[in-house]
């Protein structure tokens, strides 16, 4: 098992620490060809407008999207709104996930917080019963999901912050901060 | 459970999603438009960027409120602005209009020169500089979540944010070869927290974000501060005081994420036009110097 990390910018090395934590081979992914072999991906979070050019200055759009075709992929924040097919702004996307996302959905940095979500999915899978600590900074919003993608996990109040489409997997929040590594083991089971 | 906002956490976090990337001044809309076309993780909002701040010479305060709001409106990525050293009233000035980042900064003419602000006081987080490895822990005690080196702001000449990086990075090391009983005595030889000493040896590494500032002026600087440890970069003057400033501001981006590829920051630096007209840290007064400023 051997998993990429995009890493033009943001928090990559975060999700590499995860990834060794759990046993699992982990890699940079700057250029097209560092996609061989690899069994799944993940984008991390940072500024998309900065991943979404950077991955077109160095021609990895249309490979990404053929990766995605058959490969797992999970982004977490910036990385959720570049796999969006909509995020309500210019900017570039990958489009394989058809969910709809709205950029800093909660404010600013002031309005960043943290709060616990119950995600039966996850916990089922790692068979585990306490709820997930989630980490929001600056965090989109998962305005709707169409077509196959599914929604994973929704606050309270029923917005949604985590979705899945097959072996796509989008989440506003940040596993990669904290120190439960459920999602990544989640993220696993997709790619395997 | 609650939602909480403002946590260690958070001020922390936001840090770590601009690693990798550049952090741009910019001292109107339209600037901040460009450093944003250009891929800038976030932008420093403020009214005179450093070089000018010199060249004018006066008392540095606060940017105009009217001037940030129009910033923050302008673009989609973080917003940070500079208050002075100690003034915690402009400080809460900037939280209040909704600033991602305040950088309590020497460019600045300081209003305490004894005290930096109580950061923890704040929910939005704080940014500021360090010469060596006591400076950046007393500021990360005071409450500050993300660590840049000083530098020499607005010279273009990145001698003195070399020997800052050099200085921290090369303590870090040291503490890593030390044993715990000669940490008290490293903690009072640098004027730094036992705690937060110990926690660099634990972690190998700051124990928030280090960014490089301060005379960054080409992509081969960028890369030069990534290389010998930084997280990213600040780039103050160089951008706007250069020539073609969006061409450079897209190759200095480039050249931080691809800092260890000699080939593509060969092709990055070709043809940028004029780099910002550098001044000589050596040769200037040491009255001019802003990196003296804070403790």
């Amino acid at each position: 098992m051997k998993i990429g990390v995009l890493a033009l910018q943001g928090d990559f090395s975060e999700h590499i620490s995860m990834l060794k934590k759990i046993g699992v081979d982990a890699v940079e992914v700057r250029l097209p060809k560092h996609l061989d072999d690899l069994d799944g991906l993940i984008i991390p979070g940072g500024e998309s407008t900065t991943i979404g050019k950077l991955s077109v200055a160095y021609d990895l759009m249309a490979p990404l999207k053929q990766f995605g075709k058959s490969h797992a992929i999970w982004g977490t924040c910036a990385g959720a709104i570049f796999l969006s097919k909509n995020a309500n702004s210019e900017q570039p996307l990958l489009g394989l996930m058809d969910i709809k996302v709205q950029r800093n959905a909660f404010g600013r940095q002031v309005d960043s917080f943290e709060t616990d979500l119950e995600i039966d999915e996850l916990m089922k899978a790692t068979g585990t019963e306490h709820p997930y600590h989630a980490i929001f900074i600056r965090a989109p919003l998962i305005e709707s999901v169409h077509g196959k993608a599914r929604i994973l996990s929704a606050l309270e109040d029923g917005r949604i912050v985590a979705a899945q489409e097959g072996r796509l997997l989008a989440t506003s929040f940040h596993p990669e901060l904290t120190n439960d590594t459920r999602f990544h083991e989640y993220f696993i089971s997709l790619a395997s | 459970m609650e939602t909480k906002t403002g946590t260690w956490i958070e001020k922390k976090g936001l840090a770590q999603m601009l690693k990798g990337g550049v952090i741009m001044d910019v001292v109107n809309a339209e600037q901040a438009k460009i450093a944003e076309e250009a891929g800038a993780c976030a932008v420093m909002a403020l009214e005179r960027v450093p070089a000018d701040i010199r060249a004018d010479g006066g008392v540095a305060r606060m940017s105009d409120p009217d001037m940030i709001l129009k910033i923050m409106e302008a673009v989609s990525i973080p917003v940070m602005a500079k208050c002075r050293i100690g003034h915690f009233v402009e400080a809460q000035i900037l939280e209040s209009l909704g600033v991602d980042y305040i950088d309590e900064s020497e460019v600045l003419t300081p209003a305490d020169e004894e005290h930096h602000i109580l950061k923890h006081n704040f929910k939005v987080p704080f940014v500021c500089g360090c010469r060596n490895i006591g400076e950046a822990l007393r500021r990360i005690g005071e409450g500050a979540a993300m660590i840049r080196t000083k530098g020499e702001a607005g010279t273009g000449d990145v001698v003195e944010a070399v020997r800052h990086a050099r200085s921290v990075m090369g303590s870090i090391r040291q503490l890593q070869t030390m044993g715990d009983e000669e940490l008290m005595t490293f903690a009072k030889n640098n004027g730094a927290p036992y705690e937060l000493v110990k926690e660099v040896k634990q972690l190998g590494r700051m124990p928030v974000v280090n960014f490089a500032a301060g005379g960054v002026a080409t992509p081969a600087d960028a890369a030069l501060m990534m290389q010998l440890g930084v997280d990213g970069v600040f780039v103050g003057s160089g951008i706007f005081k250069s020539g073609d400033p969006a061409k450079r501001a897209a190759a200095i981006v480039k050249s931080v994420t691809f800092y260890q590829d000699a080939s593509v920051l060969a092709e990055v630096s070709r043809n940028l036009g004029e780099a910002m007209v550098g001044r000589n840290v050596s040769q200037m007064p040491e009255g001019e110097k802003m990196a003296g400023r804070g403790w």
